[in-house]
């Protein structure tokens, strides 16, 4: 394990989100070090992917505050920055990895140009260099150099969401999001996704906040987690500490509901 | 509804130049805050015109509300004055502005373009109307009109080279040769229309005014004279314009935009000038191609006549 940052690099206060007189999640705090991959797990409706948006700055919050510490070392509010900081943000520090490829990538234009997209956008204009790029970064997820000029379409369920990886990460962001990343995936392809996904964090030194609902997930995938129930956070902890030693009874009754094979 | 104009017997129907006053001040305040921004799409209330959407009622609209007594007009429809647009349009303003009318691009006060720009350099006091079909070059790579003006509003661009690096990644050069998108003044990225490629450099630097009409889209936007405009392209795959193999076949001009013209059904063709008032006026001056129908009256060229045949 790499030594862990002292100072947070994301980090949420008092988060809530309302949707009219429903609760989407209510006063959540937590914080991400640098290099550390935080699981936010609980069934569907418990407000995770609330909470993922609202931190993604996709969604607005109600209440709270999200500061993220810029390359510069500076924390900034999310929701003070100007719209244009906070996209070219997303686009260059930041991914975002959907649960459904196609909400993630260009279904229309090559996997060459679904890569090279955010080196263009941060001002790349040399052709040679992005496809070289995008050759590199297909083959670390693994897809064959030879499909490099064909389009999404064509490809599996498990290859889309690998090329939405490599998509997300060509500009080195420091901090990756994933929505239920190997939702929909059979479990062979979701084994070696897991495995791609766990080396990349590990080599490139990411942060990662993963949403999911699969507790195996979780805990291959990440150092500490956060169980949500009905838009609260019912128990967080290391990753081992909390699957093995469930203190809340939520999140006892979640942990035997594992299906043993 | 409207009153008889002060300005002839004929135009008794209508208002000078179809449009009433209020909707060509509209028009015209679209246009000044065009010009103000160069290259960026400005909303206007676009106006049912006498001709289907498609057809040019963009560009009619912007003549419509910039056009006086005074002017001289000249219509194109892909380099020619004598196809059905152009003699349509041109017909139109002189039925309902009575404008004098030309052919030649010098003596033209405004001329109103489908998807060519002439051939002779135009002059500081000139206005070249462009009709638009479709003002949004980002428009086929993200559909959703309220996410394009998010990303010209804050300059995100790099979806735009993706269009480009999916023609060299397809065809190992950029096979876009028309609407070839431009970076206008430095900040706007803008479609010129369906003009051909061979046109961009033209824009740039330009002594005449450009104002582009959208009718269906209902967008104005506009290049002052002497302003900066560059076509995108890689620092690999420069932007470069079609170039011909051979000269025009009637008036032998090179480095000029050309037509390809099929004369019978075995493979006979000619290249023949895009610009039909820049064939004529070379001809005029005596200039022959291959195929000019009097070279045998005029005894020109008769050796590369015979060379051909």
């Amino acid at each position: 394990m790499t030594m862990l940052d002292e100072t947070p690099l994301l980090s949420v206060t008092g988060l809530s989100r309302y949707y009219g007189e429903r609760v989407g999640c209510r006063d959540i705090s937590f914080e991400v070090y640098p290099g550390e991959v935080l699981a936010i797990v609980g069934e569907s409706g418990s407000g995770k992917t609330t909470l993922l948006n609202c931190i993604s700055t996709r969604l607005e919050p109600s209440a709270g505050c999200v500061s993220y510490r810029m390359r510069d070392g500076e924390s900034r509010d999310l929701y003070r920055m100007s719209e244009a900081e906070r996209r070219l943000l997303m686009r260059t520090d930041w991914g975002f990895v959907h649960q459904n490829p196609a909400d993630g990538l260009r279904m229309t234009v090559s996997a060459g140009a679904n890569v090279g997209e955010r080196l263009m956008a941060v001002g790349e204009r040399h052709y040679g260099r992005i496809r070289d790029t995008a050759t590199h970064w297909l083959s670390r997820v693994e897809i064959a150099a030879d499909r490099i000029d064909d389009q999404p379409r064509a490809f599996s369920g498990g290859m889309r969401q690998r090329l939405q990886i490599a998509r997300n990460l060509v500009t080195g962001p420091r901090l990756v999001f994933m929505d239920e990343p190997t939702g929909g995936l059979d479990v062979s392809v979701q084994a070696r996704l897991l495995d791609l996904l766990r080396g990349l964090v590990n080599d490139l030194g990411l942060a990662a906040i993963v949403v999911t609902h699969d507790l195996a997930v979780a805990r291959l995938l990440s150092h500490r987690m956060i169980v949500m129930k009905d838009g609260r956070v019912v128990e967080e902890g290391l990753t081992d500490r909390v699957l093995d030693d469930p203190q809340a009874p939520y999140t006892q009754l979640l942990v035997s509901s594992i299906l043993q094979v | 509804m409207s009153a008889a104009t002060a300005l002839g017997g004929d135009l008794a129907t209508y208002n000078f130049a179809y449009l009433d006053e209020q909707t060509k001040r509209m028009i015209r305040r679209a246009i000044l805050k065009a010009i103000a921004i160069p290259g960026y799409q400005v909303p206007f209330a676009s106006r049912e015109m006498p001709m289907p959407y498609g057809w040019g009622t963009g560009g009619v609209q912007v003549t419509a509300s910039i056009i006086g007594p005074q002017d001289v007009l000249k219509v194109i429809d892909q380099g020619a004055d004598d196809t059905t647009n152009a003699v349509s349009i041109r017909a139109f303003f002189q039925k309902v502005a009575n404008v004098s009318v030309t052919t030649k691009t010098r003596e033209a006060s405004i001329i109103q373009t489908r998807h060519r720009i002439p051939e002779e350099k135009l002059q500081a006091g000139q206005v070249l109307v462009y009709q638009v079909p479709i003002p949004e070059p980002l428009r086929f790579l993200e559909p959703r009109e309220t996410e394009t003006r998010k990303m010209h509003a804050l300059e995100e661009y790099g979806l735009m080279h993706v269009k480009l690096y999916e023609d060299i990644a397809r065809h190992g050069h950029i096979a876009t040769t028309y609407a070839y998108p431009v970076l206008v003044s430095g900040r706007y990225v803008m479609d010129p229309s369906p003009t051909p490629k061979f046109d961009n450099p033209k824009m740039d630097m330009s002594e005449a005014l450009q104002l582009f009409g959208a009718g269906r889209e209902k967008r104005i936007y506009a290049i002052p004279p002497h302003t900066k405009v560059v076509s995108l392209d890689f620092e690999d795959h420069p932007f470069e314009i079609q170039t011909f193999d051979e000269p025009c076949a009637l008036c032998g001009a090179e480095g000029v935009y050309l037509d390809e013209v099929i004369l019978d059904d075995r493979g006979g063709r000619m290249f023949v000038c895009s610009d039909t008032d820049h064939c004529e006026s070379r001809r005029a001056d005596g200039h022959r191609g291959r195929l000019s129908p009097d070279e045998a009256y005029a005894g020109h060229g008769k050796t590369e006549g015979e060379a051909v045949r």
